[in-house]
């Protein structure tokens, strides 16, 4: 195992629900550079407009992502929780937050490097594969809640 | 030619006579939406009311409105909330203590909740639409050990718009219940869940096939969430909706609460998901 990959991270990852059943090689192939993290009550876990280098595995606590307005600089339009996943830019060019990502409780995460990432999917087409498979359900339900609150349930 | 002037009031006991009440107390829930409580002005009273069920209430002078009952008690108080949406409701909500109200009912079927003995309890409620199964959520207190699990969760557009919020808080420390509450959108002041009320089905803690779920909201949050729950594994059989559709007589006569083959107010307002289901996705249904 590589100095650079905590063994504690890997049984995190592991043990998370967007990783299971994924070969342990390819587990251990993006941990490279991962580490666990820890977020206080409104410190930011991303920033709008900042380099999206993570992609975070919540472990534990929550996090509030806020779109910025001028009439309302805070607003929030989703929770993300233990058990879930954080952030979709690293994915995507240019490769910056489209949001702020603030924790609204105590945040425990692990902290996967974009950048392994990025060269682990694009150099393992299966695994690749297999990872936007799994990422897709993600982004599709997000973008199904996105048009439920386009909706507007309540105003009905 | 005959007016509505020459028409003779409805006499006692008459269909459409409403029963006037009281207004005891008044509490402001939200900018538009107000909780009353009324009592009976007089001898007369109307029957008593199930969870689930709804009364129309007249505003004397301007008109009657449906509108679900919130909290029934035996000595024959009623609890009801009312969002100002038009000019009944919005009388309504203008009354103050010791005005008076007509009520007629109870009408309808309510909340199925004798058939759900000896099963987990999943209540998700939509904005206004957690008056109607708050007397349903009290059922269960009062009768705990008769349920298994019981979940509820409440979503809203923005925390302004939660009603109840100090009741949902003593919810909230019974070791017997697990809450969810979730808003559309939110400022920093909210720490608690963002996100639409489907967004919770998937943290909900139910076993599909010893669970009854009780739904009540707008129609849209009604279908999405049965739809999120028969992805879950509930049976359509197992989801119980709450219609609101534009009650006028209340008595299955006028029809103008024709919802395909039923008459909401004799038929509903609760109904069976899975009798109904194909109704839900239609328009001008």
């Amino acid at each position: 195992m590589s100095q650079e990959t905590d063994p504690k991270v890997v049984d995190a990852v592991r043990a998370h629900p967007f990783f299971h059943g994924f070969d342990p090689a390819f587990v251990h192939e993006v941990c490279q550079h991962a580490r666990e993290v820890r977020f206080e009550p409104d410190e930011l876990l991303a920033k709008e407009g900042a380099p999206a280098d993570v992609f975070y595995l919540i472990l534990e606590g929550k996090v509030a992502l806020e779109a910025g307005a001028a009439d309302n600089p805070h607003l929030t339009v989703q929770t993300v929780g233990r058990d879930e996943v954080l952030g979709w830019s690293w994915l995507v060019a240019p490769h910056r937050w489209r949001f702020d990502a603030r924790a609204t409780k105590p945040v425990r995460a692990a902290a996967l490097s974009a950048e392994v990432l990025r060269r682990t999917l694009a150099s393992h087409p299966t695994w690749g594969y297999q990872f936007l498979i799994r990422f897709m359900p993600v982004l599709a339900e997000r973008l199904e809640n996105t048009r439920i609150q386009l909706l507007d349930l309540h105003a009905h | 030619m005959l007016t509505d002037a020459d028409r003779p009031a409805p006499t006692p006991g008459h269909p459409f006579a409403p029963v006037p009440y009281r207004v005891r107390a008044v509490a402001t829930e939200t900018p538009d939406t107000t909780t009353i409580v009324i009592e009976p002005w007089g001898t007369r009273r109307i029957g008593r009311t199930q969870p689930g069920q709804f009364v129309m209430l007249y505003a004397f002078g301007i008109g009657e409105s449906p509108i679900g009952v919130a909290g029934g008690h035996p000595d024959g108080q009623l609890v009801h909330t009312v969002r100002n949406a038009g000019k009944v409701t919005g009388a309504l909500g203008r009354l103050t203590p010791g005005d008076t109200v007509g009520v007629r009912g109870p009408y309808g079927h309510g909340w199925p909740i004798g058939e759900a003995k000896g099963r987990d309890i999943l209540i998700v409620a939509g904005g206004l639409g957690l008056p109607p199964l708050r007397p349903l959520v009290y059922e269960l207190f009062a009768r705990r050990e008769s349920y298994g699990r019981v979940e509820i969760i409440y979503g809203a557009r923005t925390p302004k718009d939660l009603v109840y919020y100090d009741e949902i808080q003593t919810w909230r420390r019974r070791n017997d219940l697990r809450l969810q509450v979730t808003v559309d959108a939110a400022g920093r002041e909210w720490y608690g869940d963002v996100g639409v009320v489907t967004t919770r089905i998937p943290d909900a803690r139910f076993e599909t096939g010893r669970t009854t779920a009780f739904l009540c909201g707008p129609e849209i949050m009604m279908r999405m969430t049965a739809q999120a729950l028969v992805a879950r594994g509930l049976a359509p059989e197992a989801i119980w909706v709450s219609m609101e559709r534009n009650m006028k007589c209340a008595v299955g006569f006028c029809g103008h609460c024709q919802f395909g083959p039923s008459f909401v107010c004799r038929d509903g307002p609760v109904l069976r998901y899975d009798r109904v289901q194909h109704l839900l996705s239609l328009r001008e249904v």
